[in-house]
C-alpha cells in the first residue's frame, strides 16, 4: 500500500488545490452577499469537490492495480 | 432572527456598466457597486489564479505568459483564449502581441503573451509551439488550465455584478418558528419568493 501515498505525494494533483480554493470561493460568492455565508459555502463546496476527486482517484487507482 | 437569515437588498446601480467593469478587471464591477468585500474576493481569487497560470506557463528564457496568446492560423487555433479572454484587461497584451506578429513586427516585452511562430519560420528568440510544449512540459497545460479557469470564473463574477447573488434555499425553520408560523395567518415580512432578484441570505 506504499504506492498510494507515494503517488499522491509525487503527483501533479496538488496543482488542483489552488484551483479548488478559487473555484469554491468564486462560486460561493455568487450565492451570497456576506462574507460569513460565502466562506461557509466555499468550505462545503471545496470539501465536496475534494471528496469527489478523491473517489475518482481511488477508483482509477484500483483499476490500475487490477490491470497490472 | 439571526443576522445570517436577514434578507438584504443589493444596489446594483447600472448593471450593464457594472458587468462591463467586472469583465474589464475582475472585481471592478463590484467595487463600482460598493460591494467592496466581494470585489476584493473576486479580484484576489480570479486574478490570483490567472497570474499563477501566467507564471506556470513561461520562464525567463521563453518569456512569461506563453500560454495566453491568440492565434487563428492553421495548425494552431488557440481556442483556450476564448475562455481566457473572460478575465478582460489582463489578456489585452495577447491581442497587442498577436497584432504585432501579424504585422511582421517583433513582439514586445520579451515575448510576454506573444503567439509562437509557425514551424519552419524560426526566428531568434521566438519559440515555436513545439518548443513551448517541449520546454514547459506539463506546465504548458497547467498554465493553460489555470488561465482558462480564471476567465470562466470571471464569467460568474460578471453575472453576479449584473444581476446580484443567486438565492440559496431558505434555511429550515426551527420547531418553535413553525409553531409561530401556524399561529400567524400572514407570511413573515422577511420571507420572499426564492427568485426575488437582489435579495439573499
Amino acid at each position: 500500500m506504499n504506492g498510494l501515498p507515494a503517488s499522491i505525494a509525487q503527483s501533479d494533483i496538488w496543482y488542483a488545490l489552488p484551483l479548488i480554493v478559487a473555484i469554491s470561493l468564486a462560486y460561493a460568492a455568487t450565492r451570497h452577499e456576506r462574507m460569513r455565508p460565502i466562506f461557509g459555502h466555499a468550505l462545503r463546496a471545496g470539501l465536496w469537490i475534494g471528496a469527489f476527486m478523491a473517489i475518482i482517484f481511488a477508483v482509477l487507482k484500483i483499476l490500475t492495480w487490477m490491470a497490472a | 432572527m439571526s443576522d445570517q437569515t436577514t434578507h438584504i437588498r443589493v444596489d446594483l446601480k447600472d448593471p450593464v456598466l457594472a458587468a462591463f467593469l467586472a469583465w474589464l478587471v475582475p472585481g471592478l464591477g463590484h467595487f463600482y457597486q460598493g460591494r467592496l468585500a466581494k470585489g476584493a474576493l473576486f479580484f484576489i481569487t480570479i486574478l490570483g489564479t490567472f497570474i499563477t497560470g501566467v507564471y506556470l506557463g513561461g520562464n525567463n528564457e521563453l518569456g512569461w505568459g506563453r500560454v495566453v496568446y491568440t492565434s487563428w492560423r492553421e495548425g494552431d487555433k488557440r481556442l483556450p483564449f476564448l475562455c481566457q479572454i473572460g478575465v478582460g484587461l489582463p489578456c489585452m497584451p495577447a491581442l497587442i502581441q498577436a497584432n504585432r506578429v501579424r504585422s511582421q513586427k517583433t513582439p514586445l516585452w520579451n515575448g510576454f503573451m506573444a503567439p509562437p511562430v509557425p514551424e519552419g519560420q524560426q526566428q531568434p528568440g521566438q519559440p515555436t509551439l513545439n518548443r513551448l510544449n517541449k520546454e514547459l512540459h506539463r506546465f504548458f497545460e497547467l498554465g493553460t488550465v489555470y488561465t482558462m479557469v480564471a476567465g470562466l470564473l470571471n464569467v460568474l463574477a460578471i453575472y453576479d455584478a449584473f444581476s446580484g447573488p443567486v438565492i440559496v434555499e431558505p434555511r429550515r425553520k426551527e420547531p418553535d418558528e413553525e409553531d409561530e408560523a401556524q399561529n400567524e395567518a400572514d407570511p413573515k415580512p422577511d420571507e420572499k419568493p426564492a427568485n426575488t432578484p437582489g435579495a439573499t441570505t
